[in-house]
């Protein structure tokens, strides 16, 4: 019997499982899901549908920390690529259409792509701190936004753009489909292709992996193109779902959740080993404490403080400091599964 | 300058043992060093050199042994402490501050001031004084980083000789000076030694020791083979003390495939030059060949290994594989044509620590492939398996990460790692260093097995007995070229020492 | 060490014009020059382009005051990047501080309790952020992203919304021009410039200092020296923290209101600031008068901006270039300084 406590998602689960529970006993209408029209409503499906943002952000930032680098224009290249599609439907003669819509999402996520390549060229090629690289990026994009869009918030109208964080597929919200989609995807190359294992093996030991021949400079910049284009993604929904453009409001601080969801689902900062598993958990524990703060009264506005206390709380855990002083307790095992068996998505 | 010997040494180490887990890095050492002396410590890589130093320094602490000095037994817990008790050391990497003034360099910590406020112009006098008492003349208010590293090194001395020092430790100060910078520097040597100083002079340039130092603490393996008067020690006797073995336990044995005289060559080297220190090599390396490559520390083994596998490039020179000219730019292009490397630094350069048994054999393999024509899982473990199994790898779990198992054990990763690409020709540095006697003579044999299935070999140890019993031919390198090209039945040990040490015999 | 005896050997050459020799002492300060070079060339574009309307005693004095809370920002980031750190969390800061000032007077606390238990609120979170970095081993970015979202939380706690602050001691920092002709000078302004001044000062001129210049260059080789690394780098997120309380007392008096939301981004302002004045992310490398021409630099592309009625956008498009400019120019110097080695 392997102790189940030490796997690396133990923590992160019961974290969320504890939320969970507390939310069901606080109120208990937290659990219950009611049907109308066929479609399914409630508290934990907003949690679903409200995080697909944060779930792509978190996704993408999971891959480049894996790669020992860390993309701070998320929330930019949101705004961006929110501000080209609602510009691309506002500009054209008709906003209803899906052809249109279609055009605008594809066109925004190119954007973003070029803006992920961008980081990437950075990182990999011209060798800069991937802090400072995405600094560049986060402080101008927000200026590209604002110009795209004129310096105003562009509203439109049309249905099909608001099906995208709005609607309904079948009896659960599109944006969870959108979601599923991303982790789905992630974990299929994951499996499917080598991308995995070689993106750890960068982040290990870069001049080991290079002596083996490893492509790392294409590994680097992939990942950081794969971040752009998923916060480009996360900017499509956002702007669906408030259905403008807010170069300002989009995005912000998306960064540093995504980070946080990161490091709360057990990847090391230092990069390497990651878990897309464990991501998706520490996505969901966000939102689920972030639904909680709101229903305990808490402003919204207020609700940094908690997150600063459990960023505070997960650092320092992880610090060798406290580690060296619980002994054996947090060790982490050497993992007993071959990587990509422990790579199940958990689909909530 | 041995005058001192008989009187109480300044320094004393008795019984000194550093472990690292169950490994003694430094077992039962003694070692001593008197006032006004230059004192060498020599030895292969992994001897005890620097842990020996590290204990004096106040870097390690001791497991077992006591420290003397002045005959007052002391221990220090940091760097800091050693120092204030008059033990200065200067490392081979510069441990100073480039972005800082000289004159900070020197004097920061203990920097003069005047009413609280730190005065730039007292310490640029005082640094000055330093630095002129040296013979130095370098301006103390310019920046560190804007001297050559060998100023730089002449820097580090003035800092660590600005106190009242009694012993003062050189960790290799010499590898990346010149000519005439090493000349300055024994200058300064001599005139510390003539005020009293004890100096501690490390190098693995024979030369330098041979020049400078009065008595040499041989270390071999972590224990003390013996101290000696430089005078009165030949040369190569001194190699031989330090590569240990004695000729008479030895045994050569030639495959059979080494009796055929003309193998077709299958990769060549002209004429390569290559940074730092590879001048003018010419290899040649028949298929089936195991080449032994022989030298001592710095002789440019490493280098001539980087430079023939991509992981380093040329500076001068063309290497063809049958006969074309091929760019070796990187790793991943030597792989693909068939060339691989096992780095000697097994930990940073080789296994990836974290990355489990069966990733790491795959890794190459895969990343040859390219990333979207995945080994399926299956297939993976089978490659895995059937590579734990002929190395013999333990434990033969192949979801542990790598950087749990033995010294031994993990160079049979890499080396499977590198096997499983079906590659032409291996060059292994050093693959049998800090592997216990067991795996080394598996690993001995499994590159005489690989060579006698047509693979080509480069084979560098330090040790040349096992250069001489796995290599049909030894290429010998000193100081960057190399000197002679031979085959193994044509020598003996001794005859391959007296190679590796120096043609100057005389000079011992 | 009596024996001077021995003549000084020629061989190792000194740097023989004063050219040479002023490099070879200054070469850390060729990107504040850059800095200054770029803040004539826009003064001087202005100038021209505006045909003599821009360079006047009104704006000068104006480019100050505008900036005095970001200049009182940069001051501490210099300290932080100077060891190789990084601080997210000064703009939240100086909303906190600010915010928790206004509510402090709006119930009656005097002003010499509310101003110091400012100071102190971010001199607290500034220490929380350097023990997290020291003492936790915790990225200096992780650790002072907690503090980004604690101060901004907290900012709210204390109000949701904005508080006007009618205290004359405060609003009299910000209204009191002393005047030299068409120049003036705010108290604001005043706080501001002594920040700089005690920053050089402390940087130069004390062991403190040194020492934060030595973690920046290597902090191994810092501890090798004897100098005492973890309470200097502490205490540069404790003076970083500091600053961001100071800043709040200034936006606080400029803008006659506490407001949980100031500063939004004003960290990356600031940290663009400190990087165009020539200071290098990578640490150890830097000055806070060149902090003090990346604050002019920034001002002054604000005001060219509203001059010309182009959109604020591309301010933030111009700095986001000018940053890549300078990262660029330092990783080249990096890399040859990396060459040389």
């Amino acid at each position: 019997m392997t102790q189940i406590w030490k796997h690396r998602l133990f923590w992160p689960l019961a974290a969320l499982i504890t939320l969970i529970v507390v939310n069901s006993v606080a109120r208990p209408r937290f659990l219950t899901i009611t049907v109308r029209d066929g479609q399914l409503y409630g508290a934990l499906i907003d949690i679903l549908r409200n995080s697909a943002p944060l779930m792509l952000v978190a996704l993408g930032m999971t891959i480049v920390i894996a790669t020992r680098g860390i993309d701070l224009s998320v929330g930019a290249i949101m705004a961006v690529s929110g501000a080209v599609a609602l510009t691309v439907i506002d500009g054209s003669n008709d906003p209803g259409n899906l052809g249109t819509v279609l055009v605008a999402v594809v066109v925004a996520v190119l954007v973003a792509l070029v803006l992920g390549a961008w980081n990437g060229f950075l990182v990999a090629v011209l060798g800069i701190q991937p802090i400072i690289a995405t600094l560049v990026l986060m402080l101008a994009g927000r200026g590209v936004a604002l110009l795209i869009t004129g310096g105003f918030i562009t509203t439109v109208n049309s249905a099909p753009f608001s099906y995208i964080a709005s609607g309904y597929l079948t009896v659960l919200p599109f944006a969870f489909f959108i979601s599923v989609a991303a982790i789905a995807a992630l974990a299929l190359v994951e499996r499917r292709t080598a991308l995995g294992v070689l993106t750890e093996a960068v982040g290990i030991n870069p001049e080991a992996s290079r002596l083996a021949g490893v492509r790392s400079r294409g590994i680097v910049w992939g990942a950081y193109i794969l971040s752009g284009v998923l916060a480009g993604v996360a900017g499509v929904i956002y702007a669906s779902n408030i259905k403008a453009a807010d170069a300002n409001a989009a995005g912000l601080f998306i960064e540093l959740y995504a980070i946080l969801a990161v490091v709360l689902g057990g990847t090391s900062l230092a990069g390497g080993k990651f878990s897309i598993a464990g991501t998706v958990v520490g996505v969901l524990i966000i939102q689920t404490l972030g639904s909680t703060i709101l229903f305990l009264g808490v402003p919204s506005a207020q609700s940094p403080v908690f997150f600063a206390v459990v960023v505070v709380v997960v650092v320092v855990v992880q610090s060798p400091r406290v580690r060296r002083a619980l002994g054996s307790m947090t060790r982490r095992r050497p993992s007993t599964t071959a990587p990509d068996q422990e790579r199940t998505k958990v689909a909530a | 300058m041995d005058g001192a010997v008989g009187a109480q040494p300044l320094l004393e180490l008795t019984g000194a043992t550093v472990r690292f887990g169950a490994d003694a890095a430094l077992d039962d050492v003694s070692f001593r060093m008197f006032p006004g002396e230059v004192h060498s410590l020599m030895g292969e890589n992994g001897a005890g050199k620097s842990t020996l130093i590290k204990a004096i320094t106040g870097v390690l602490a001791l497991d077992a042994g006591t420290l003397r000095l002045e005959g007052r037994e002391m221990s220090f817990a940091t760097p800091q402490e050693a120092q204030r008790a008059g033990i200065s050391t200067v490392y081979q990497e510069v441990e100073l501050l480039p972005n800082l003034s000289v004159a900070e360099n020197i004097l920061l910590g203990r920097e003069p001031r005047s009413r609280g406020v730190l005065s730039q112009r007292l310490m640029r006098a005082r640094a000055g004084e330093v630095l002129r008492d040296l013979g130095l003349d370098v301006d103390p208010a310019s920046l560190l980083g804007s001297h050559p590293v060998a100023v730089q090194q002449l820097v580090a001395i003035a800092r660590a000789i600005s106190t009242e020092v009694r012993v003062l430790v050189l960790d290799e100060p010499t590898s990346s000076l010149d000519l005439d910078e090493v000349a300055e520097l024994f200058r300064i040597i001599r005139e510390l030694r003539d005020r009293g100083v004890a100096i501690l002079f490390v190098s693995h340039f024979l030369d330098q020791v041979y020049e400078i130092c009065d008595r040499v603490t041989v270390l071999r393996d972590g224990k003390l083979v013996g101290e000696y008067l430089t005078r009165q020690l030949l040369r190569i006797d001194l190699v031989h003390k330090m590569l240990g073995r004695d000729a008479s336990d030895f045994k050569t044995r030639h495959r059979e495939a080494a009796e055929e005289p003309d193998a077709p060559v299958f990769l060549s080297a002209r004429g390569v030059d290559a940074a730092p220190g590879i001048r003018g090599a010419d290899v040649d390396l028949g298929e089936g060949e195991v080449l032994g490559v022989a030298g001592l520390l710095g002789s440019g083994r490493t280098e001539l290994a980087r430079a023939l596998t991509g992981v380093s490039g040329l500076d001068a020179g063309v290497i063809r594989i049958e006969g074309q000219a091929v760019d070796l730019d990187s790793p991943r292009k030597a792989i693909s044509l068939g060339v691989v490397y096992s780095s000697e630094n097994r930990r940073s350069e080789g296994v990836l620590q974290d990355l489990s048994v069966l990733d790491n054999i795959t890794l190459s393999v895969q990343a040859h492939r390219g990333v979207f024509r995945r080994i399926r899982p299956a297939r993976q473990r089978e490659l895995a398996q059937s590579w734990v199994e002929a190395l013999g790898i333990r434990p033969a779990d192949l979801d542990r990460p790598a950087g749990t198992l033995s010294g031994g054990n993990q160079q049979k990763v890499l080396l499977a790692r590198l096997l499983a690409l079906a590659p032409r020709v291996l060059v292994l540095d050093e693959p049998t260093r800090g592997v216990d006697v067991g795996a080394k003579v598996e690993i001995q044999n499994l590159v005489g097995e690989l060579a006698d299935n047509g693979l080509s070999v480069v084979f560098i140890s330090a040790e040349l007995e096992e250069v001489l019993r796995v290599g049909d031919r030894v290429a010998i390198l000193r100081e960057g070229r190399i000197v002679e090209t031979l085959a193994s039945a044509d020598m003996t040990v001794d005859s391959l020492l007296a190679l590796v040490a120096s043609p100057d015999e005389q000079e011992g | 060490m009596s024996t001077t005896t021995t003549t000084p050997a020629v061989r190792v050459e000194r740097a023989s014009s004063p050219v040479e020799s002023f490099l070879a002492r200054h070469a850390a300060m060729i990107p504040s020059f850059a800095a200054v070079v770029i803040l004539v060339l826009l003064l001087a574009g202005a100038e021209a382009f505006l045909r003599g309307d821009f360079i006047t005693a009104r704006n000068m004095s104006a480019l100050l005051l505008d900036n005095a809370y970001l200049l009182i920002l940069a001051v501490g980031m210099t300290f932080v990047i100077l060891t190789a750190g990084i601080d997210l969390s000064v703009g939240s800061v100086m909303a906190f501080t600010g915010i928790l000032g206004a509510q402090l007077l709006v119930s009656g606390i005097p002003v010499w309790i509310a101003v110091p238990a400012m100071l102190a609120g971010g001199a607290a979170i500034g220490l929380l952020i350097g023990v997290l970095v020291q003492y936790f081993n915790v990225q200096p970015f992780i650790a002072s992203l907690a503090g980004l979202f604690l101060a901004r939380g907290l900012a709210f706690v204390v109000s949701l919304s904005s508080i006007r602050v009618e205290e004359p001691g405060v609003l009299w920092l910000q209204q009191t021009r002393f005047r030299l002709g068409d120049w003036y000078l705010t108290p604001t302004g005043i706080i501001a410039l002594l920040t700089v001044a005690v920053a050089v000062f402390v940087l130069h001129l004390t062991r403190f200092g040194r020492t934060i210049y030595a973690i920046g260059g290597n902090e191994q080789s810092a501890r090798l020296m004897g100098l005492n690394v973890a309470r200097t780098k502490v205490a540069a997120y404790v003076i970083s923290g500091f600053c961001g309380g100071l800043a709040g007392l200034a936006l606080t008096a400029y803008s006659g209101a506490g407001y949980p939301r100031n500063g939004i981004g004003t960290e990356l302002d600031a940290i663009a600031a400190v990087v165009i004045g020539g200071t290098l992310l990578t640490g150890g490398r830097g000055y806070v008068l060149g902090s003090l021409i990346g604050v002019l630099v920034f001002g002054t592309i604000k005001t060219i901006i509203s001059f010309m009625g182009a959109e604020q956008a591309w301010m933030q498009i111009i700095v986001g270039a000018l940053l890549l400019l300078f990262i660029v120019v330092q990783r080249v110097i990096v890399a040859r300084s990396e060459r040389r080695r």
